[in-house]
């Protein structure tokens, strides 16, 4: 499953369990006389999708609500524009969540060699660590590991899939 | 026709002594009968490999297996075809004595293997090459071994008529480690797999619930390297073939990879990269002492020693794209060698110390090359949407590499000979990559 396929399910989960628990506030709402009459419509607020179950300093708020990953150019662990926007992001909500630890994934595409690339994966996970810490997150709170090309988010073999692999992903350790 | 070039003698006694084999009458005399394999396409040589004769019904069944498995061999290499046994005209039993070089001559076969199974627990084994042309015997051997390594021994067999009829040392006894791939491409599963060349006796390593990557076997094909992906960093690992048994390098300062033997055996060279940064490091696997080679913020990775362990060629994006290097084995010296357009991977130096095979990626193709070690004459032997991993074998003339389709996505591994000719794939059970060919058996 793709980073989309994930957040398609996860809204649809989301929306599934918002239905069956109006449908069980519908049901005791007849009784409460709260209700409509026969053949009438009931209406509540729905948020974005996901957005009602996200718990706050969790993975799925980083990915939500901050962005969890960067994405880089051909052979290149320079941030750009708008990866230095998604790090600034990230690291405000680590200074809000100081108890979060996370661990920087380094991804390549699959055009260039297995070792080359490993080295390439840690170089970008390294680049992304280092500008959080210059943003002023601890180092502390900071690991990097190198997947190389060996876990691409985007399983096809052409210029779009390849440009969702160059990335480098902010995971929130679970252990802490 | 060129003499006969001097076998490596050496080597083939070495080899058969293992399985208790010993030198059968053979005058070395001048040879009539030479195949030359070191130009462009070679015209397979015909050749007949009768059933050996047996002593008794258990004995004559090995024999045919055994001769089938010669054959299968030397077919593989592109140098040797076969002639279908149908067409033999004496038979097994009859060939326990001088042949009636005419029978042969009529099947225009050049050369011919015959033997006899005296025994088929232990085995025991004779085997005689033929010139048929010449009528005169090029090579007996007689050899032992155990029932359950009947296939090491018709390896030998082929290797002894290879070397014998090209002045090449053969590589049919030796063994192939590479990572077996499955499941899904976002979560793939990969496990340390070894094999023998002609993919029998395979075997995991590994059980597929860590990330494994890049085996290299040890010169004595004792010893396997590889990378895992195990908390707290990815690292290298060896492991004993025999006992399965895990030998623990202590900690690296960062992550290890990329693990390359020595000619010796007595180091290893690994890449480690540390904030970004990747160095090439020889690590003395008897002290366990760690000595820098490399240093700056270039990526340094992807060592291969030369044969006689002076030099180190690697890969290194210093000069601004990844390009190949060669060093001193200490460090020093450091020289560029590739300069055609294109990025440059993966420098494996040939056990000849001739050539370096290499991997290049231009204009949205992969390619496995060859080149001198100075960076002279640069050939392309393969070009395809993705050509990754060179190996050798270990008589530096045919090159192992892993091909990914784009459609389909599988991978799987393929060998080559270093004239760009030959082209076979590997059968293996799964989806394979990075291979790493032995050298001969011990």
């Amino acid at each position: 499953m793709n980073r989309r396929e994930a957040l398609a399910a996860l809204s649809l989960l989301s929306l599934a369990a918002c239905s069956s628990s109006s449908d069980t506030a519908t049901g005791s709402a007849a009784g409460g006389g709260a209700g409509v009459g026969a053949g009438g419509v009931s209406s509540a607020e729905l948020g974005g999708p996901g957005s009602g179950r996200v718990v706050p300093g969790t993975q799925q708020d980083l990915e939500v609500n901050v962005g969890d990953r960067v994405f880089f150019a051909f052979d290149s662990s320079v941030l750009d524009d708008a990866a230095r926007q998604t790090l600034e992001r990230q690291a405000a909500w680590l200074k809000q969540f100081p108890a979060v630890s996370v661990t920087i994934e380094g991804h390549c595409d699959e055009r260039g060699t297995r070792e080359y690339n490993l080295a390439l994966g840690d170089r970008r996970a390294n680049a992304v660590k280092t500008y959080l810490v210059a943003l002023g997150v601890s180092p502390d709170r900071i690991r990097t590991i190198s997947y190389g090309k060996e876990r691409p988010a985007d399983p096809g073999h052409d210029e779009t899939a390849w440009a969702l692999n160059r990335r480098a992903v902010t995971v929130v350790n679970v252990s802490n | 026709m060129s003499p006969r070039p001097l076998l490596p003698r050496r080597t083939l006694l070495a080899g058969a002594a293992a399985l208790g084999a010993g030198t059968l009458l053979a005058p070395p005399g001048r040879a009539q009968l030479q195949l030359d394999i070191t130009r462009g396409f070679v015209e397979p040589m015909p050749i007949a490999v009768s059933p050996f004769a047996g002593d008794g019904p258990a004995a004559r069944e090995r024999g045919e297996a055994i001769a089938l498995l010669v054959s299968a061999d030397l077919d593989s290499s592109g140098l040797f075809r076969t002639i279908d046994r149908r067409a033999y005209i004496q038979s097994p039993e009859a060939l326990r004595e001088i042949p009636r070089f005419a029978d042969w001559r009529a099947i225009n076969a050049q050369a011919l293997v015959t033997g006899v199974v005296r025994s088929a627990e232990p085995l025991l084994v004779e085997f005689r090459l033929w010139d048929v042309f010449g009528g005169t015997q090029m090579k007996g051997l007689r050899l032992e071994a155990p029932a359950a390594s009947w296939r090491r021994l018709a390896h030998k067999i082929a290797d002894a008529v290879y070397e014998r009829l090209t002045g090449e040392r053969g590589y049919f006894d030796t063994k192939i480690a590479y990572i077996a791939e499955s499941g899904p491409p976002t979560r793939r599963i990969k496990r340390v797999a070894v094999m023998d060349q002609d993919g029998a006796n395979h075997n995991f390593l590994t059980d597929g619930g860590q990330l494994v990557l890049t085996p290299r076997l040890s010169p004595d094909v004792g010893t396997i390297a590889y990378l895992v992906f195990r908390p707290p960093a990815p690292r290298v690992v060896l492991r004993e073939l025999a006992s399965g048994r895990e030998i623990v390098l202590g900690e690296f300062p960062g992550m290890s990879f990329a693990p390359r033997f020595s000619p010796d055996g007595r180091t290893l060279l690994v890449s480690i990269a540390q904030g970004g940064d990747t160095d090439l490091f020889a690590l003395d696997l008897a002290s366990r002492r760690l000595r820098r080679l490399t240093e700056g913020a270039s990526i340094d990775t992807s060592p291969s020693f030369s044969p006689d362990g002076s030099r180190i060629a690697f890969n290194s994006d210093r000069g601004g794209s990844p390009q190949l290097y060669v060093m001193n084995a200490d460090g020093s010296g450091v020289r560029r060698i590739s300069f055609g357009s294109g990025r440059y991977g993966e420098p494996e130096w040939s056990p000849r110390g001739d050539l370096v095979a290499f991997s290049k990626i231009e204009k949205g193709f992969f390619h496995i090359g060859v080149m001198k070690p100075d960076g002279s004459d640069e050939r392309l032997l393969t070009r395809a949407f993705q050509d990754e991993s060179p190996t050798w074998a270990p008589n530096g003339r045919v090159v192992l590499f892993s091909r990914q389709d784009r459609t389909g996505g599988r991978t799987r591994l393929f060998s080559i000979d270093v004239t760009g000719y030959n082209q076979r794939e590997i059968p293996t059970p799964m989806d394979a990559s990075d291979p790493n060919w032995s050298a001969p058996l011990p």
